[in-house]
């Protein structure tokens, strides 16, 4: 089973290598969007500080949300998702698998760059550590919800739009968890109770989602 | 081995085929017939389990396939209408990358051996995008022999290849009955695979 995760992770990273562009667009979302907020605001200090830790969060939603159509759709349209989903391993794993790689080329990225979009806001270096690790804590819940909801909406017309509307109201604890606990962090409240609850939230999408997203991707091919 | 029995597949409103029973046994060929449109593909989905019937079911050595899973997959072999070849890998590596997943290891030189047999060698290292029609049903159709598989499924399966590639792909056909594997194979031309029992499903509009 390890050895499946694997196989299914190097080779959706050795096809992301090789669509660079497609990688590059999420990541350049994520940049450009955070950055406009600081220009259309103004250098007001105290308001981009308190501002900050949401615009990075809904920026991070956004640009990982870009990212999902990207999930299956390229396998279901050259048949390589049939393969997949007929290969003699649980497709649990193959879909954990996929998550993986997604996040990893998608996700990973952006909680890299955060510091840097947080310097804009003057969040101070301790908020900046909480802000990365809220984001790596919740990214990985993006991909994972997101990829249940890429898996209902495949092969429909207009699936983008709907899988954000399916996907965004369950990305709001997230949210709220993510730009909570790097406020609570500023305000000198202690971001451990945020930072748990985005860990409660984790764990079961990890076990629930690949599981969620397996049945989806049938019900999607038939 | 493979036994179907009172299978009705709907799409939409339409019933595509109802009460369909036979079976496969151990060397047998089947060939699933029918204008364009009958059910041909749905079939054989269904016989993958990749289409969930109406009524009726798939049985897999007197189990039912969807009770079977990962247990059946591991003896299926399915090269269905579209190629499932990476644009962005070569040959090779598609090939590769489908061994893995049943399991064949890297080394094994069984994606090697796969291409040379349908005559790919020359293109194992082009990306699947600027391969032609017929070489990327080729790589489809050489991921039957990167593991042992009881039972081929293949939709369509000499679709875009050429005189030679029909030749072999029928020498193919041949020694996998003979070693006592099954195939089930929806076609527009009867290609004659000799020497083996044929039977025919005839699907009608």
């Amino acid at each position: 089973m390890g050895a499946a995760l694997r196989d299914v992770v190097m080779r959706d990273l050795t096809l992301a290598l090789r669509r660079r562009a497609d990688v590059l667009t999420t990541l350049f979302f994520f940049v450009i969007v955070a950055s406009l907020f600081p220009l259309g605001i103004g250098p007001e200090m105290k308001t981009l500080r308190l501002m900050g830790p949401g615009v990075v969060w809904v920026a991070a939603l956004l640009a990982s949300m870009l990212s999902l159509g990207r999930l299956f759709s390229a396998d279901y349209a050259d048949g390589s998702l049939e393969q997949l989903v007929l290969a003699p391993q649980p497709l649990a794993v193959v879909v954990l698998g996929k998550v993986l790689a997604h996040w990893l080329v998608s996700g990973l990225p952006l909680v890299l760059m955060a510091p840097l979009l947080g310097i804009q806001y003057g969040l101070s270096p301790r908020a900046l550590g909480i802000l990365v690790l809220t984001l790596l804590l919740g990214t990985p819940v993006l991909s994972l919800i997101g990829a249940v909801g890429a898996a209902l909406t495949l092969g429909l017309r207009g699936g983008g739009v709907l899988v954000s509307l399916l996907v965004l109201p369950l990305y709001v604890p997230v949210l709220i968890f993510g730009a909570g606990a790097v406020e609570a962090g500023i305000n000198g409240l202690g971001a451990q109770a945020h930072l748990s609850l985005l860990g409660a939230v984790l764990v079961p999408s990890l076990i629930l989602a690949p599981w969620a997203a397996g049945w989806a991707l049938r019900i999607s091919l038939e | 081995m493979l036994e179907v029995v009172d299978l009705v597949c709907v799409r939409g409103e339409r019933c595509l085929f109802q009460d369909l029973s036979f079976q496969l046994e151990a060397g047998e060929l089947l060939y699933v017939q029918g204008p364009n449109g009958s059910g041909k593909t749905t079939l054989l989905r269904a016989l993958c389990g990749l289409v969930l019937p109406e009524s009726g079911e798939v049985r897999w050595k007197s189990q039912n396939i969807r009770r079977l899973g990962e247990e059946y997959h591991r003896e299926l072999a399915y090269v269905g209408h579209l190629n499932g070849v990476k644009d962005e890998l070569t040959a090779y590596e598609n090939l590769r990358v489908m061994g893995r997943l049943h399991g064949v290891a890297t080394d094994s030189g069984r994606a090697e051996a796969a291409l040379k047999r349908l005559e790919l060698s020359a293109c194992a290292e082009l990306p699947g995008k600027v391969l032609s029609q017929g070489q990327k049903r080729r790589v489809a159709l050489a991921s039957l022999l990167l593991a042992p598989k009881a039972l081929w499924i293949m939709d369509e399966p000499f679709n875009a290849l050429d005189v030679k590639a029909v030749g072999i792909m029928q020498g193919l056909l041949s020694e996998h009955l003979d070693g006592g594997g099954m195939a089930v194979l929806t076609t527009h031309q009867e290609v004659e695979i000799i020497g083996h029992r044929a039977r025919h499903v005839r699907l009608s509009a």
